[in-house]
């Protein structure tokens, strides 16, 4: 179909105004609330989209989209911000796994799997960082041996955002060990409750149990669970992760209304006016600076991805200068929780037992600073992201790697 | 630059950058370093030609924008103008062009605008900081001190706020003779980019020299300051981009133990950061300058979060750009410190980043409270 077939984007946004305002809850500001009551009401927000015609905007028709372009969800997009949304659905499941299906699923992977997302009935997260190292994606060492129709999996993956509440993953594992460390790695479909795989939450410095680690023993995949081909897993986890940077950066087009990306953490202008006039600080010049920075930042960063991902669909810019993206919102992100920590003064650390109103936005502010460094590693760290930038959008001489071209049972590790 | 441009917009960028590396090399900015004009006149006037100064002017007017968003346009012009760190009274012309066309009555228009059009005569811009009036009946006297106008002293004609007594701000044209202005040059960084102060010593305003009227002021007024904001930043994009630019050569070109300075990790992450810069700058002026064009409730809000942004960040970009090339980058030879002179200028004229984030303040939190 082309696009001139398609509804005109102000017709669908109009469709859209209207069916949600009849149909979707208020916006409850629930953006971090990860709780398993929190998420099943999602599930099922996810499923009123559905049951409306309006899950999978950018999704292929053939497999439950909508088959609408990017402009149709920048539409969606702007209508939704005051109705509450399954915005933990949007990362990783849609904006990252569900994305990466459409673009290497089989036929049968895609039929079975990407209709059930946006009806939400799956959750996906992703299996790529192991206790040895997340940053040398390529050197994962959980192994997957070949017997037959299935491949034998063994090895751990870790910090895996959300897996005991998913089921299913994609999973990067080694094949080949006799070759260079990208040409020996598949992706695989892993549902994780499976037999073999022992999932265990990890405390985060916040307290929530939302990272975990996964063990698998012997856990055996049919060979029909490789995504995309055997020993080509690289070509996979590199566009996985153009799509996390994108959907990270707050740049997808799989995803509908706010995620991680837009502002979070750094207190919304809002907060930071309540703040500041319950302060008494409404008149101080330094204060007022900080409010007007930490505006002029959210602006930045919205115009930012707006350029970047207009440049990246016309060819602009190359595919790699997603991670401009994802290196913003993580330094920025940094600044923004800065500025309120600062304005929000000695509530921000230790707040009476029932805070409420600003005290409550300043404790709010204080513990997002205990998190503040995780965006900044998760989806690729700053220094990746710089590394990345340099190279493929700079063209800069890459690092020197001391296992380039050497067969990967050969290469060294540390003992970390 | 804006990322989707039209064909046309894109021709304008491409045709003036030819002409500004043909016509005016920075061999010839420097050149003009001890110039009192500060501009070559012939280069001005074919500039002219090309549409630096109608963008803004209605067509009834003899102007036009080559895409319907004369900003957009305009802040193209003013983004080579950058990249070459040109000359030329290109901001304040424009300004007063606009607001002439928009505002001023028959006889400033048939007298006036042609010449700016034409590049034959230029034209100050006293910015919103209004000096005194003095209003009696039909007789309005200016008193007061513009301490830093853009192009004073080379213009013909100039833009001056003023309030009254009651508070009623207005905006008038006068010509740079007129009796009791006195106007003296400044010296500053930019080797060719020449401020003057405004002296007003009772200086009468015959009403045919008004520029709107008492409704309209404050409004025309706004949207001077956005343009000016618009133009700014542009031209700052233009020129850290271009910074950017030859820093990035210079390392690959440059060896140090044996290889590249740009193969050190080190290097590189910065200048990934500062690819970053360049890059936010482009989008917030872009945004901005969209706004501005359009007239839309944001328009106020992102011209001043862009002039705090790329005020903020540019110099620091083009600093850091001087360290990466290590000594030769702090010598008069290279050229990196005429972009260091304009970004430093630009930073602090028509509002430093922390006015700006005043006014952004004042829109989030009302003036008063
Ligand atoms: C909130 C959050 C969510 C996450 N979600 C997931 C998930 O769902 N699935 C998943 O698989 N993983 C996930 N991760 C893991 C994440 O991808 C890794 O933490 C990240 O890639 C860094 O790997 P690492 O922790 O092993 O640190 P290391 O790789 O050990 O890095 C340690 C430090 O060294 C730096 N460094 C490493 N290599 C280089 C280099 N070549 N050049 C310069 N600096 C370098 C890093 O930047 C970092 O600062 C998540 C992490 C976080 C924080």
């Amino acid at each position: 179909m082309s696009t001139d077939d398609l509804e005109p984007v102000e017709d669908f946004r109009e469709r859209a105004r209207v069916w949600l305002a009849a149909n979707m809850p208020p916006n409850i500001d629930a953006y971090f609330d990860r709780t398993d009551e929190r998420r099943t009401v999602e599930d099922q927000l996810q499923r009123r989209l559905w049951d409306g015609g309006f899950a999978g905007i950018c999704f292929p028709a053939d497999y439950g989209g909508l088959g609408l372009t990017p402009a149709h969800q920048v539409a969606f997009n702007g209508e939704v911000v005051p109705y509450d949304m399954p915005y933990s659905l949007n990362v990783p499941t849609l904006g990252i796994l569900a994305a990466t299906l459409v673009d290497f699923g089989s036929h049968e992977q895609k039929a079975r799997h990407l209709p059930a997302i946006l009806r939400g009935e799956e959750r996906w997260v992703q299996f790529l960082s192991e206790p040895s190292g997340g940053s040398d994606l390529a050197g994962v060492r959980t192994r997957a041996d070949r017997d037959g129709d299935v491949f034998i999996l063994n090895g751990s993956k870790i910090w895996s955002s959300g897996a005991y509440a998913a089921q299913f993953s994609m999973c990067l594992a080694r094949t080949n060990w006799d070759v260079p460390k990208h040409r020996g790695l598949t992706m695989f479909l892993l549902p994780i409750h499976h037999p073999g795989v022992t999932v265990e939450q990890i405390r985060q410095v916040d307290g929530s149990m939302e990272f975990c680690q996964e063990f698998f023993d012997d856990v055996e995949i049919p060979v029909e669970n490789v995504i995309g081909e055997v020993d080509d897993g690289w070509t996979v986890a590199t566009r996985l992760l153009v799509h996390e940077r994108m959907a990270v950066g707050g740049g997808s087009q799989y995803t509908s209304g706010r995620s991680v990306g837009h502002g979070g953490g750094g207190g919304d202008d809002n907060d930071l006016i309540d703040l500041l006039r319950a302060r008494g600080l409404a008149g101080d010049t330094d204060a007022r600076r900080l409010l007007a920075e930490s505006h002029a930042r959210r602006l930045v960063a919205r115009h930012l991805v707006e350029r970047v991902t207009g440049g990246l669909r016309s060819g602009a810019l190359p595919a790699p200068a997603g991670s401009l993206m994802k290196l913003f919102t993580a330094t920025n992100q940094a600044r923004r929780v800065e500025i309120a920590l600062t304005l929000a003064g000695p509530e921000a650390v230790v707040w009476p037992a029932d805070a409420e109103g600003a005290t409550e936005i300043a404790a709010g502010i204080g513990r997002a600073t205990l998190g503040r460094q995780g965006i900044a590693l998760g989806g690729g760290s700053n220094e990746i992201q710089r590394n990345i930038i340099s190279e493929r959008v700079l063209g800069l001489p890459r690092e020197a790697a001391a296992d380039r071209d050497v067969p990967y049972k050969d290469v060294r590790h540390g003992s970390r | 630059m804006d990322l989707e441009l039209s064909e046309d917009q894109a021709l304008l960028a491409a045709t003036t950058r030819r002409f500004l590396d043909a016509e005016s090399p920075t061999t010839a900015v420097r050149a003009l370093e001890h110039d009192p004009r500060g501009f070559d006149p012939t280069v001005w006037r074919k500039g002219a030609e090309l549409g630096w100064t109608s963008l803004l002017v209605a067509e009834a007017d003899g102007g036009g924008s080559v895409s319907g968003r004369g900003v957009c346009d305009l802040a193209l012009v003013a983004e080579e103008f950058g990249r070459s760190v040109a000359p030329g009274p290109l901001l304040p012309v424009n300004v007063v062009a606009e607001a002439i066309s928009r505002s001023a009555g028959e006889r400033l228009r048939a007298e006036v605008l042609p010449g700016l059009l034409d590049g034959t005569a230029i034209a100050a811009w006293a910015g919103p900081m209004p000096v005194t009036a003095d209003v009696d009946g039909d007789r309005t006297v200016l008193t007061g001190r513009i301490p830093i106008v853009e192009a004073a002293a080379q213009a013909d004609h100039v833009l001056v706020t003023f309030v009254d007594r009651d508070g009623t701000t207005g905006q008038a044209l006068l010509p740079t003779t007129t009796d009791g202005m006195t106007i003296t040059p400044l010296g500053g960084l930019d080797l060719v980019r020449r401020f003057a102060s405004i002296d007003l010593d009772g200086v009468a305003v015959a009403p045919d020299q008004r520029v709107g009227d008492d409704a309209s002021a404050d409004d025309a007024i706004e949207r001077q300051v956005q343009v000016a904001a618009v133009l700014q930043c542009a031209e700052v994009a233009g020129a850290i981009d271009q910074v950017f630019t030859m820093t990035v050569e210079y390392l690959g070109d440059r060896y140090s133990m044996g290889r590249p300075l740009a193969s050190y990790q080190a290097l590189k992450h910065r200048l990934a950061e500062h690819k970053l810069t360049v890059e936010t700058c482009h989008a917030i002026t872009t945004a901005a300058a969209r706004a501005v064009a359009d007239r839309t409730d944001e328009a106020a809000d992102l011209a001043s979060v862009a002039q705090t942004w790329l005020g903020t960040h540019a110099t620091e970009l083009v600093q850091d750009c001087i360290q990466l090339h290590g000594g030769i980058g702090v010598t008069w030879e290279h050229d990196l410190h005429l972009y260091l002179r304009r970004v430093t200028v630009d930073r602090a004229t028509h509002g430093t980043p922390e006015d700006h984030a005043d006014r952004i303040a004042d829109l989030l939190l009302g003036a008063a409270s």
